[in-house]
């Protein structure tokens, strides 16, 4: 985005037009590129606006497929079913308080380990980073986790989704390499001053690191909030699931109704609108930081492939 | 940092572990270094004990895990495995007719996954390139990125009510008179879906490296052959694209190694049992023997099995383009 710049940032577009005149072809290409990337940016935005649009549809619009970019007849009754439905608010209190934990362990274990591994002379420092950077090309697979995560008793805990994914190696050398490009004389000067490692930490590097903190809770807890495999995977009670296992039982459950043939087709559209007022209302928290997120999380994709 | 003002160790002696009683350092000089450094360094060593905890247990003793492939498990009892039983869960999954059928799906999803999804990066990279109203260009990006922020569930619920018999999708079909298509429960179907959510969810997100790959390349490049009378098409193909060919090549090679991997989650969400011919990939397989039905010990061998191609898939792309092109991951 944003950080995404063009070329001619540095340098005026005045050698293109002296140069190298635009020539028609190119200028039918321009047009070409343009109803190409609008076609991209309808595919992509298309289904979200048909979700919403449906969601506040009535069922027989729905149906009959009448439903485009806009509601029509107009119908909040799905809307008052989900509301009114006690396990949906539950789940949705069971994923705030799954990304609160898992973020705030997650920072701290990846802070530590960002920050040593920024002392580029610490002995032993190319052990650590090779023990971390192992882990993305080779990891134990699905069986051995889960019976490691089982006989640690963890299943039915919020630690089953906070521990097993705390450091996300790639987030680690975000991290590292924003620490490496901090000025050494302030932490320098803050020892001579007395302050010990743990102080140099909290008082000197992470105040000054407010803007890879942010990103990092950022990174972390949108990928807390938008997980469902763990929890579908170790949380066996209703009470406990996060509100995309709740769309993911309401989605199974929709297609074992569609399954089941069309003397429930009644039955099969109420589900569809349950499933897309559900689908608007567990991706609106989302949508709705989107905006002002982005771009963090853009700049800080170059930043970790860059210095990764 | 405190450090800076001793001498630094000599380079080599970086790689004996950290360990500094029984550690693998024989030579008294390095023995002492490595005391001197805990000595001086013990709160920066303290810092990483809780991360390298999580290492060593959530990251290393599952890899150790993987014995239970070759040792009968019992659920409740060791993690290990209780006792050996060498390959007989290898050759169970070789003489399952079931596991050749989900491994061919796994091989065909993987090669559409990677001739669809890798491409199609680099030509919205491109096209986006030529773009000069910043305005413009942001917006598209910004539109594209998207379906990258929202769960894969999410995804997998839109998809569906797209595909739906009542959806958009067949909804337009029905203007060619065309009868609706029950794209998910159709066997001969899933493949499209499955690549083209891929697609849907991941082209916008996948430009952000060629883009900022792009913007290293050197104007100088553009102006000179410009100068050599290059048009368009002959400065994409002769500066643009080798200027992010470093970047298509790791990409690729990153590519190649989670081929076997393919998507797990988003099958797990889309595919049901009338699917199950094209749809069900060794991970799915794995995930039903294992956690469904409690064959821990098969499942495991199985997902070994599954790990090891991917480690020779990555290693060889890596090795191949260090030879043929130069630019490796390591």
């Amino acid at each position: 985005m944003s950080t995404v710049k063009t070329r001619p940032a540095k340098r005026p577009a005045k050698p293109r037009t002296s140069v190298n005149q635009p020539t028609r072809g190119y200028r039918v290409f321009q047009g070409v590129n343009g109803v190409i990337l609008t076609g991209v940016v309808v595919l992509t935005l298309y289904p979200f606006l048909n979700i919403v649009a449906r969601s506040f549809s009535g069922e027989r619009e729905i149906r009959s497929g009448e439903v485009t970019l806009w509601p029509k007849g107009f119908d909040l009754t799905t809307y008052r079913i989900v509301i009114n439905d006690g396990t949906f608010w539950r789940s949705y209190g069971n994923t705030v308080f799954y990304t609160v934990v898992a973020t705030a362990v997650a920072m701290i274990l990846t802070t530590c380990y960002a920050y040593v591994l920024s002392k580029k002379d610490l002995k032993g420092r190319g052990f650590l980073v090779g023990v971390a950077v192992f882990t993305m090309f080779f990891s134990g697979g699905l069986i051995p986790n889960y019976v490691l995560v089982t006989s640690l008793d963890l299943k039915n805990s919020v630690w089953a989704i906070a521990l097993p994914n705390a450091i996300s190696v790639f987030n680690l050398l975000v991290m590292k390499a924003f620490f490496e490009s901090l000025p050494r004389e302030l932490e320098e000067a803050a020892e001579i001053d007395g302050l010990s490692t743990y102080g140099i930490l909290l008082r000197v590097v992470l105040p000054l690191s407010k803007a890879v903190v942010a990103t990092m809770i950022l990174f972390y807890s949108v990928s807390f909030w938008n997980s469902w495999f763990q929890a579908f995977l170790y949380m066996d009670r209703t009470d406990l699931m996060p509100v995309t296992v709740y769309l993911r039982n309401i989605i199974a459950g929709a297609t074992g109704a569609s399954n089941a043939g069309a003397t429930t087709e009644q039955g099969t559209q109420v589900a569809a609108s349950i499933q897309a007022v559900t689908i608007v209302l567990t991706s609106l928290p989302i949508l709705c930081v989107y905006p002002f997120v982005q771009r963090y999380f853009v700049s800080g994709v170059m930043l970790g492939a860059v210095k990764g | 940092m405190s450090t800076s003002t001793t001498s630094a160790p000599p380079p080599g002696t970086q790689d004996p572990p950290p360990t500094k009683t029984t550690g693998g350092a024989k030579r008294p000089s390095a023995r002492r270094s490595w005391r001197r450094a805990l000595r001086r360094d013990w709160q920066l060593y303290s810092l990483v004990i809780l991360p390298l905890l999580f290492f060593l247990v959530f990251r290393y003793l599952p890899m150790v895990g993987n014995v239970i492939a070759f040792r009968r498990f019992e659920p409740g009892g060791s993690i290990l495995g209780e006792q050996w039983v060498g390959l007989r869960y290898v050759r169970m999954f070789l003489s399952d007719p079931t596991f050749w059928q989900v491994f061919r799906n796994t091989l065909w999803l993987g090669l559409l996954t990677l001739v669809f999804c890798f491409p199609i990066p680099i030509v919205l990279a491109l096209l986006l390139n030529e773009v000069r109203r910043t305005a413009l260009k942001r917006f598209v990006q910004s539109v594209s990125y998207l379906p990258h922020f929202l769960s894969i569930v999410i995804v997998a619920g839109i998809t569906m009510q797209m595909l739906a018999t009542d959806g958009p999708v067949n909804h337009v079909l029905g203007w060619f008179g065309h009868d609706p298509i029950r794209f998910i429960q159709e066997p001969e179907w899933f493949r499209t879906v499955y690549v083209g959510s891929e697609i849907w969810q991941t082209a916008g997100w996948g430009t952000i490296l060629y883009l900022a790959a792009l913007t290293t390349i050197d104007d100088d490049l553009y102006e000179a052959a410009r100068i050599d009378g290059a048009n368009r098409w002959q400065q994409i193909w002769h500066v643009t694209l080798p200027g992010i060919r470093p970047t298509m090549i790791t990409l690729l090679i990153l590519n190649i190694g989670t081929f076997m991997a393919v998507g797990f989650e988003k099958i797990l969400l889309l595919y049901n049992p009338l699917t199950y011919p094209t749809a069900d990939v060794v991970s799915t397989y794995l995930y039903r023997a294992g956690v469904e039905s409690n064959s821990f010990s098969y499942a495991a061998a199985i997902g070994l099995f599954e790990a090891v191609i991917g480690l020779v898939l990555i290693t060889s792309a890596n090795q191949l383009s260090r030879r043929t092109v130069g630019t490796s991951l390591w």
